[in-house]
Parts: structure tokens; C-alpha cells; sequence
């Protein structure tokens, strides 16, 4: 073409990046990838190929980590962690900023081999996913400095297990390796097999940066290696992005385990459009959202929510910008989609979208022409579809937006919340009472105002519902590659002791004066069942019998508290005066609950003791209500990223035998402090502490349903309990882990189960900020502004 | 190409009302656009030419003379030097700037030297570049330079009307303007950095279209802050949502701060990717610019030789 015709046509033509470093970068590994195990290269077996999906052609081979491989990089990892944790936080800082330099001054052939082996356009690889790997190395270098001061009663929890998806592999790795490294940890990381590439080129980086050897340990491989992984028994944590199928497999495949776990899973996140919303900004937006990386975001804004007035001209907008969109060579500057990872994918996103349009959808689709080679699929838009249709309740993972409409705030919030995922949400509206109504309202881990897609180190990032669990960046971030200090010891053998005492028919009983009830919805309830236990004293004798609940009782119970609002929507005031009543009320009944622990062998002096703890333990945490505020995380921005803390929902708590009412009171206490509804299972072998607290409750303004309170046989409880779809979270306190942790994983509800005994009186082990951050998730709004 | 002329409608407040505009949306679009399209070798040396179609080559100081403006016509019909013409093969072409942009004063110096060109004569007018002179001055002020032989004058608006939401004020004043520009074409300046917010950007831009603007336009060149991308993409969406409402194209001309050749193939191609390769013309676009093309030149000559250029190899204005 010479230059008049390009002055005619005003074409852009080619503006191809070169692959030219990167290939000789493979070509110096004789295309053919080792694992990086204890500072060294390992050549492995098994290899497979590794391709770039823009042209199917063969990139380099990379090879299967088997399970012998998997265990000499735990055992690097292992044998690495005396020396890495012996460090000084400052001299773990100087290598986590070493590898920030180093990416950066590698950026390019970062980004040109990220683009190679994943398709992504090279603007994005170039523009955002190698500088925010940076920026998270750079922001982590600091938190390894301040680790000490910030978190003197925090330690490593040992050898991480991180597997990362193909999506953003460059960026995914750095969201798993600065936060661990700063923390102390070492580290097993398997690449997705479709894009090992950079993860290696990154142990490269590693080296020339000195990192202690076996610090960090990069296996390649399928889902079999991950599987070793998952499975290891000296892994101490597993850090997971991917699918929520392979999460709740992983959730299921570590129960019981002791594993800590943090998963990042998939969505379907809203995007909303109010009708006083710039719509050519959200219209830029939408683009971001949906035709950002092929669409094969975790986050992408997916579900697209317009309201009425303005969705015609949002709609013809929308498709008009999406015309204009260039699908094509991912090398090339010009280009903003390129090519999908896998044609398996790509068959996926087709057949989904023909499911959609065989149930009446209607499509709008990009006509660019497509190259005719490699694994490629346009920019599509679907509407008249509704929350029934399949496209709208599956994620994609591809370049698909559905399209609705809602008339009323409340609608959008229904629609957006509609949904199994929560893992973000983006609302566009100018009117800033519309923007910062819908944030807190949307169920989201991360909420953009007027954005989307943003991302930085020093905010969150993480989902609620099947979203996962866990936050990756900023100071929420940390935690889960920290563990507590206290002292803790196992207490198996008292808890065989108490479940002994457990029984499940009707005994004969010995001057019983009042049958304690279950207390559901505000009322007091016979067990469904209508069977009851027998409870004993500490001479062995019966003293009465409690309700024997089964999976109906849970689930009147769980209906109760799902159902229950009014509590979650006091404010964090109005909460505090009804906590120091109930203070105040247990307070007048002290003789009364102290008796009631004689019972069970308490000297007097104990079960004064242990009241008089439980009434200072219901202040502490009234005091908190109005105190465990969020956070304005610094992000590189002008505007506000607020760190909400949000109650999860509904909690179950299983309270533990020791300490009956001071263990009952310290696990409810901070769950409803922050705005959360309970179904507590009371002790099973001591449950007449808890079962009594009703009164209290009843006379203390607490809004029917907020508690509720069952007892019977723990195990019977547990399944139904932990299975629930509608129980948010569940602490089990006792020895039901791994049964609880694998049930949890069907609606993948936040676990915390401890097998090992507390001293609830200890205020260091029976008290503290670790159960606020248990009753809450953070939740990150982001608000640009500037006028 | 031709296009039809905007004729202008009644004031229509509704549309005006309905307006919004989020300034951070509008700086992420405006500093992504830059990064989301490259031209290269053979394409950007047309795309160079092309802007080059699309200057208005000003000169709008207390200074100006007779033999200077003459010097800047002289420029104007030789953008480029002779031997950069013949080694990118576009003799034929002819290519000229789009237009001259002077005072009153030196129409008529120009008009004699842009004699036989198709090179626009644009003069600034209404008691450029504040406006405050009385109406009926700023309009005879048009009259005659339209008799001098100007074909485009670019008017300035009166800001406090943006400033007191007088919409209907405004309308009136640039209304008026168009009548008194006949057949000449009328390009709106909104000093962009005076009337400061976004929102009113957007605002005025829609009230001079509705006025009959044939082009809005960012700036005078005097105030301190004067076109930029965010302020061109909120522009430029006006006229998008004019033309989807109306059917009517009008131009876009951003001026002042413009001065490299990159950055004018970043507009280039803002203007291709919001509106589409119709505002690729001198009909709808135009750079106000005076030390652009000197940058263009320069990167045309380093297209053809390979090596950077210098100023001093390129003939001034």
C-alpha cells in the first residue's frame, strides 16, 4: 500500500511488537522447560507441548511434574524455611524489591513472552499485567520492612502450595509470591499448563536476584501435578486461583487437614448502569470489563444491568463501540482483543453462546473479520435474555456479555445478587447517593463506582459466596499467609471424654424440675424430632435432658436467621446498646448461671469466675461494634478505595465442651457485634449454659432470629449444618474438621474450625481482633473522583 | 465528501439537562487511547501528511505584520520541503495546511497571498480572545471580516454565560454570530480552561451545535491550560450525540498545545475511533497549530532518510 492509498483509506496497518528476544529467551532453554526446584534447574520428564494460541504453533515443551517431583520442591521449600524466616524483614524486603528491578528491567520481554504464550494483546501484557506484577513486589518489599512492628503476633505459617491460572499467569504469580515471600514463607507454585512460560523466565529472576535457594520452587504441570500439591502433607497452605469446581474440589480434598486455604474462583459480576450515568463512560467501561483479555477475567463485568430509561440508547451505543473493536494478532500495538488460550475454550464460549441463542437470545456480534488461523472469538453481546437462561447464570470465561434491564435501584440490587458468584461489581451513576446506596447493597468482594476492573497491591481482591474466600493485596491480603502465635494444645483426649457423656435416648431422670428448649426465631422450640438427651452432672448423674435437634430443627433455624434482617441493618450504635444490655441482664443473673456451671463440677469459685468473664467478654466486644473500622487503602489513584468490613451473613457456631458459657458467649459475641445472624449449637456434653441464655436474650432487645440456639448430638448437626446453601460460615469449635470443612465446601461457606483446646479465660487465646476478622469480609469499594 | 452544513435547531434544555460527564472515565479513556492504536512506517508517514491537511497554521500575536503573515501563507502553500515531496511520491497531491488563522487586521495581506489555493482563510473575531466587547460590535466585527475575504471565522463565547447556566443566553449570542457569518463557516472557541469543569464543557458544546456551529472548538491559544484529550473526548462525544439526535456532522478543532507529531496521531485516531474516518477531514477536523507542522516535517524526514532531523532543515513560517 504506498501512501496515497493509505491518505484514501486512513487505514492504522501493522504495528507488530517483535518476538524475536523472547524466542531466542526459549531458544537458550533448547525449547524444552525444566522445573526450578532448591535454586536449580530440573529437566523433569514427561513434557507436553506449550503453545501460543494466537497461531497454534508450538512455543516450547514444558514438562509433568510427577509426585516424586512435587516432593523434592516441598522438601526444598522445607529445608529452605529455618533460614528464610531467621531473616530480618528488612533483609527479606531487599529480595522482594531485587525482583521488582529485575521485572522491570526484563518488563519486555515479560510482556512479549506473556503475549506469546497466552494470546493477550501486548498492550495489555505491556501496559497492565506486567507493571502491576511490579507494583506488587514493590508494595510487598514494605510489608516484609514493617512485618515485625505491623504484626508482632502473627509468624509464616510454613511451606505454601500456590497453583495460578492461565489467565494473567505473570500477574496471578505475583498476587501469590510477594505476599508469601514478604511473610516468610517458601514457596511450591505450578503455572496453569497452558502458560508456564513467564512463571520460569520469573525463577530466572529469582536467581539473579540471589533468592535463598528452595525459598521458591516453580513445578510445571496439569491438574495432576496441582493435585500433588493440593495433597502434600508437609503444605501448610493453599493459595488457589481458578475455577470454582477445582476449588470446591480442593476445599474437599484438604478437609480435615489443617491446611490454611485462600480461593479465588469465578463470576459473574454485575455491571450496573443507572440511568443518570455517563453512558459513554460506561460504555468504555463495558469494554474494559467484557473485552478485556479475551473476556476470560475472573472478574469480568459479565452480567451487564441497564435500567429501562436508558437502555436503548445504551444498547445501540454499546454495539456501535463494539464494531469498532480490532481482534487479531496479540503482537500487534493496534489490537485490542486477541486470541483465546485453548480451542477447547473456545468451543466452550461457542456452544454456551449457542445455548443462549437457541433459548431466545438475541446476538449482536462483532463482524471484524477474524485471522484465519489460531483460536480466536468475537466480541458478542447478548440480550433478551433473562436470569432463567443459562449465559446469564454461568460464567463464560470468554468475551460474552448478557444484558438485562431493571426499573428501581432495589431490581438492580436483586439482579446483581441473583447469582451463586460474588466476586465483583461495577455501578455507574453520577448521582452519588445512587452509587454509594447499591455499593454496600451489591454482594461483592470488590464494588468500582464509575470503573471497573481496576486493581492494585495495596487493595484487596477477593469474592464472597462461591467466589471463594480470601484476599490477595493490601493489608487484608496478608493474614492469609500469617498464623497466629498463641499457644495451642490439642485436647483429642477431653474431647473423648466429653462425648462419651453424649447419649441419645431417654434416660431415666432424677428430680428435674424444667426441660431447657431449643430457642429459633425468638421462640422457645421443642427438638422436630421429639426426642431428647440426658444430661449429666460431673458425678455422672442425670440432671435433666436436652432437646435432641436434627436436620429439621437446623433448618428452622438457619430459616430464622437467614430470614431475620433487622439486625444486620442496626447500626453499629444501636448494635452496642443491645450488647451491653445484654451485659447488663446476664450480669443480674450471675448466681443463676453461676449454679448452673456447678452443675457440671465447676468449684464456685470457677463458675464465678466464668460468668464474671462471659459479662466482660459481651463488653468487649460491645465496645467493638462501633470500632472495627475499615480502611482507605492507597491506591494509585485520585479517589478513595474504602476496605468496608461486612458481616458474612449467617454463622454457624458449634461451641466447644470447655468452658460452656464462656466459650458459647466468646464465639457469639463478635458474630453478632458485627452485624451477623447465628445458629449456635450449645456444648453437646454441657449445653444447658447456652440453652439458658435465651433469657437473656429475650430480655436484652435482640430481634427475633438474630440468635438462635440448638443443641443435640454434634456430629448429627454438623452435616446439615456445614451443607447448608443459605449458612454463610461455619466455626466448629470441637472435633468435627474435616466432616465440616468438606461439607462447606457446597456452597464453599468460610470454615474455621479448631481442633485444639483454648483457655477461653486466657484474654489472649479467648478474645481478640482474629474473631472480628473471622465475623467479617472486607469488602473494597472504589470511587474515583474529580469533577 | 461533502457535508451538509449544520443548520442548527431550537434550544432544546431537556438534552442539555441530561448531560453527564465522569471526568476520571473520560482522563482513563484519553490516557489508554494513546496506548491502544500505533501507525508505523509507510502509515504513519500518511497519517503525518494527513494532519498535515488538517492544520489551521495561526499566527495570533500583538506582533504580527504584513511580511510575516506572508511568510505563514507561504508555509501554508509549501508544508513540506520539495525534496520530502518527491521522496514520499505525492507531488500531485498539491498539500497544503487547511487553512490560515490571523486577526482581522491582516485578512486582506492573506486573501492576496492565498489567492488560487484552496487554503482556508479563517479569521478570529467577537473580540477574540475574551469577548467582552459590546454585541453589536463583536457582530459587525464578523461582517466585515467576512467581507475582507475570511470564509471561516472562529468566534469566542461569552463565558459567563456558562458560568450562570444562562443556556438560553449563550444559544442567543452564538445564534446571532452564525447569521451574521452567511456563508462563512463558524467555529465556537469555549476557552475550555476558563470555563473549567467537564460538565460545562459538554453543555456549551451542545448549545452551540444547537446554535448552528459549524465546528466547536477547545481554545483561544491564550488562556494557560488549552486543548487536551480529556477535554476533546467530552467534546467530540457532544458531537456524537448531536449528530445521533440530528444527523448533523460538525467539526472539531482542537487548538493551542498541540505541537508534536505524536500527538497528533493520537487525535487522529481519536477522532477515528469515537466518531469515525469522516472527522479524518479538513471539512470536520482541524488542528490549531502553529509549531506542529514543524515537528511533522521532522519525523517525515527522518520516514525517508532514517535519521532524526533538526529544526533548522525545515523552512519557517
Amino acid at each position: 500500500m504506498n501512501i496515497k492509498d493509505i491518505l484514501q483509506t486512513m487505514d492504522y496497518g501493522n504495528a507488530p511488537e517483535s518476538p524475536d528476544l523472547a524466542l531466542e529467551w526459549l531458544a537458550q532453554h533448547k525449547n524444552k522447560m525444566s522445573h526450578f526446584i532448591n535454586g536449580d534447574w530440573h529437566s523433569g520428564k514427561n513434557h507436553f507441548a506449550s503453545n501460543n494460541p494466537a497461531s497454534g504453533e508450538r512455543l516450547a515443551q514444558v514438562s509433568q511434574a510427577d509426585k516424586n517431583t512435587v516432593n523434592q520442591a516441598v522438601k526444598a521449600a522445607e529445608k529452605a524455611l529455618p533460614g528464610w524466616q531467621a531473616l530480618s524483614g528488612h533483609a527479606r524486603s531487599e529480595y522482594l524489591y531485587a525482583i521488582a528491578r529485575l521485572i522491570q528491567k526484563n518488563s519486555r520481554l515479560f510482556a512479549v513472552l506473556e503475549t506469546l504464550d497466552n494470546g493477550k494483546p501486548i498492550r495489555e501484557s505491556r501496559d497492565i499485567d506486567v507493571p502491576l506484577a511490579i507494583r506488587h513486589f514493590y508494595h510487598h518489599a514494605g510489608w516484609a520492612q514493617l512485618l515485625d512492628t505491623e504484626f508482632p503476633d502473627h509468624e509464616a505459617i510454613g511451606v505454601v502450595g500456590q497453583i495460578i491460572p492461565w489467565n494473567f499467569p505473570l500477574l496471578m504469580l505475583a498476587w501469590k509470591i510477594a505476599p508469601a515471600l514478604a511473610t516468610g514463607n517458601t514457596i511450591v507454585i505450578k503455572p496453569a499448563e497452558f502458560t508456564s512460560l513467564t512463571a520460569l523466565l520469573f525463577a530466572e529472576i529469582c536467581q539473579q536476584a540471589g533468592l535463598p535457594k528452595g525459598v521458591l520452587n516453580v513445578v510445571t504441570g496439569d491438574g495432576s501435578t496441582g493435585q500433588h500439591i493440593v495433597e502434600h502433607p508437609d503444605i501448610k497452605k493453599i493459595a488457589f486461583t481458578g475455577s470454582t469446581a477445582v476449588g470446591r474440589w480442593i476445599r474437599q480434598a484438604t478437609a480435615g487437614s489443617g491446611k490454611k486455604l485462600s480461593l479465588e474462583l469465578g463470576g459473574k459480576s454485575a455491571f450496573i448502569v443507572c440511568a443518570d450515568a455517563d453512558l459513554d463512560a460506561a460504555v468504555e467501561g463495558v469494554v474494559d470489563a467484557i473485552w478485556f483479555n479475551q473476556g476470560q477475567v475472573c472478574c469480568a463485568g459479565s452480567r451487564l444491568l441497564v435500567q429501562e430509561a436508558v437502555a436503548e440508547r445504551f444498547h445501540k451505543k454499546l454495539i456501535s463501540r463494539m464494531h469498532k473493536l480490532r481482534i487479531g494478532d496479540p503482537l500487534d500495538k493496534s489490537i485490542d482483543m486477541g486470541a483465546i488460550i485453548d480451542p477447547r475454550q473456545q468451543q466452550k464460549i461457542a456452544s454456551l453462546v449457542q445455548a443462549g441463542v437457541d433459548a431466545g437470545a438475541c446476538l449482536n456480534q462483532s463482524t471484524a473479520e477474524l485471522p484465519s488461523s489460531g483460536c480466536f472469538y468475537p466480541p458478542t453481546l447478548l440480550t433478551d435474555v433473562s436470569p432463567s437462561d443459562q449465559v446469564v447464570q454461568d460464567e463464560i470465561f470468554g468475551p460474552v456479555l448478557v444484558s438485562m434491564t431493571f426499573r428501581t435501584p432495589s431490581e438492580a440490587v436483586a439482579l446483581a445478587n441473583n447469582s451463586r458468584y460474588g466476586l465483583a461489581a461495577s455501578i455507574w451513576s453520577e448521582n452519588i447517593n445512587m452509587a454509594m446506596h447499591l455499593a454496600p447493597l451489591v454482594q461483592a468482594g470488590i464494588v468500582w463506582i464509575n470503573c471497573t476492573n481496576m486493581m492494585d497491591a495495596a487493595a484487596g481482591f477477593g469474592g464472597v459466596k462461591e467466589s471463594g474466600f480470601g484476599r490477595e493485596g493490601g493489608k487484608e491480603g496478608l493474614y492469609e499467609y500469617l498464623t497466629l502465635k498463641i499457644n495451642t494444645k490439642t485436647q483429642k483426649d477431653k474431647d473423648k471424654a466429653a462425648n462419651k457423656q453424649a447419649a441419645k435416648s431417654i434416660e431415666p431422670v432424677q428430680g428435674m424440675d424444667k426441660t431447657p428448649k431449643m430457642y429459633i426465631g425468638g421462640k422457645q422450640v421443642r427438638p422436630d424430632g421429639g426426642y431428647s438427651y440426658a444430661i449429666h452432672n460431673s458425678k455422672g448423674q442425670i440432671i435433666t435432658h436436652a432437646g435432641l435437634g436434627n436436620r429439621k430443627d437446623v433448618r428452622n433455624a438457619v430459616e430464622a436467621a437467614a430470614t431475620s434482617h433487622s439486625w444486620s441493618h442496626m447500626n453499629a450504635y444501636q448494635r452496642q446498646q443491645v450488647m451491653y444490655f445484654m451485659a447488663e441482664n446476664l450480669s443480674y443473673r450471675k448466681a443463676e448461671f453461676a449454679t448452673r456451671l456447678e452443675s457440671f463440677g465447676h468449684s464456685k469459685k470457677q463458675a464465678e469466675t466464668e460468668v464474671e468473664s462471659s459479662i466482660q467478654r459481651l463488653s468487649y466486644y460491645a465496645a467493638w461494634c462501633d470500632k472495627f473500622d475499615g480502611q482507605i487503602h492507597s491506591v494509585p489513584m485520585r479517589g478513595v478505595v474504602m476496605a468496608m468490613h461486612e458481616p458474612i451473613g449467617v454463622i454457624a457456631i458449634q461451641c466447644p465442651d470447655e468452658a460452656p458459657l464462656l466459650s458459647f458467649i466468646s464465639l457469639l459475641a463478635p458474630a453478632i457485634a458485627m452485624g451477623n445472624r447465628v445458629v449456635m449449637t450449645a456444648s453437646e456434653a454441657f449445653p444447658l449454659s447456652a440453652l439458658d441464655f435465651y433469657q437473656v436474650l429475650n430480655t436484652s432487645d435482640v430481634p427475633a432470629g438474630t440468635v438462635n440456639i440448638i443443641s443435640g448430638n454434634r456430629l448429627e448437626l454438623t452435616k446439615p449444618l456445614a451443607g447448608h446453601m443459605n449458612v454463610d460460615a461455619i466455626w466448629a469449635f470441637g472435633s468435627d474438621a474435616q466432616w465440616v470443612e468438606h461439607e462447606s465446601a457446597t456452597n464453599l461457606k468460610r470454615s474455621w474450625t479448631q481442633n485444639s483446646h483454648r483457655d477461653w479465660l486466657n484474654i489472649n487465646q479467648g478474645q481478640g481482633q482474629e474473631f472480628l476478622r473471622r465475623a467479617t469480609q472486607v469488602k473494597n469499594i472504589w470511587t474515583p473522583y474529580g469533577e | 465528501m461533502t457535508i451538509e452544513r449544520n443548520p442548527g435547531m431550537d434550544l432544546n434544555l431537556d438534552w442539555i439537562e441530561s448531560i453527564q460527564v465522569n471526568k476520571s472515565a473520560i482522563e482513563r479513556r484519553a490516557q489508554s487511547l494513546g496506548a491502544r492504536r500505533s501507525v508505523k512506517k509507510q502509515h504513519q508517514a500518511a497519517w503525518l501528511l494527513k494532519a498535515i491537511t488538517l492544520i489551521d497554521l495561526t499566527t495570533l500575536a500583538g506582533d504580527d505584520t504584513e511580511l510575516r503573515v506572508k511568510r505563514l501563507c507561504a508555509k501554508a502553500k509549501k508544508p513540506i520541503r520539495h525534496d520530502l515531496v518527491t521522496a514520499l511520491g505525492i507531488e500531485d497531491l498539491h498539500l497544503t495546511t487547511g487553512a490560515i488563522c490571523v486577526y482581522h487586521d491582516m485578512l486582506t495581506t492573506a486573501a492576496n497571498a492565498l489567492k488560487g489555493t484552496d487554503i482556508h482563510l479563517a479569521a478570529v473575531s467577537t473580540g477574540f480572545p475574551a469577548g467582552l466587547t459590546p454585541l453589536h460590535l463583536k457582530i459587525e466585527e464578523i461582517k466585515e471580516s467576512v467581507k475582507a475575504g475570511a470564509d471561516e471565522i472562529d468566534i469566542v463565547i461569552t463565558r459567563k454565560h456558562v458560568f450562570s447556566e444562562n443556556w438560553s443566553a449563550l444559544y442567543d449570542e452564538v445564534k446571532a454570530y452564525r447569521e451574521a457569518c452567511g456563508q462563512a463557516h463558524m467555529k465556537t472557541i469555549l476557552s475550555t480552561g476558563e470555563i473549567s469543569t467537564l460538565r460545562n464543557v459538554a453543555k456549551a458544546s451542545m448549545v452551540c451545535m444547537m446554535a448552528g456551529a459549524d465546528f466547536i472548538k477547545t481554545s483561544t491559544g491564550k488562556e494557560s491550560v488549552n486543548a487536551t484529550l480529556p477535554v476533546s473526548l467530552t467534546m467530540i462525544r457532544q458531537i456524537r450525540e448531536y449528530q445521533e439526535r440530528t444527523g448533523y456532522k460538525v467539526g472539531y478543532k482542537p487548538a493551542g498545545g498541540i505541537s508534536k507529531a505524536k500527538d497528533a496521531l493520537v487525535y487522529l485516531s481519536m477522532m477515528k475511533e469515537e466518531l469515525g474516518d469522516d472527522w479524518l477531514q479538513p471539512d470536520l477536523f482541524r488542528f490549531g497549530a502553529s509549531s506542529l507542522l514543524g515537528d511533522i516535517e521532522r519525523q517525515l524526514e527522518h520516514h525517508i532518510t532514517g535519521h532524526y532531523s533538526a529544526a533548522h532543515r525545515h523552512a519557517i513560517g
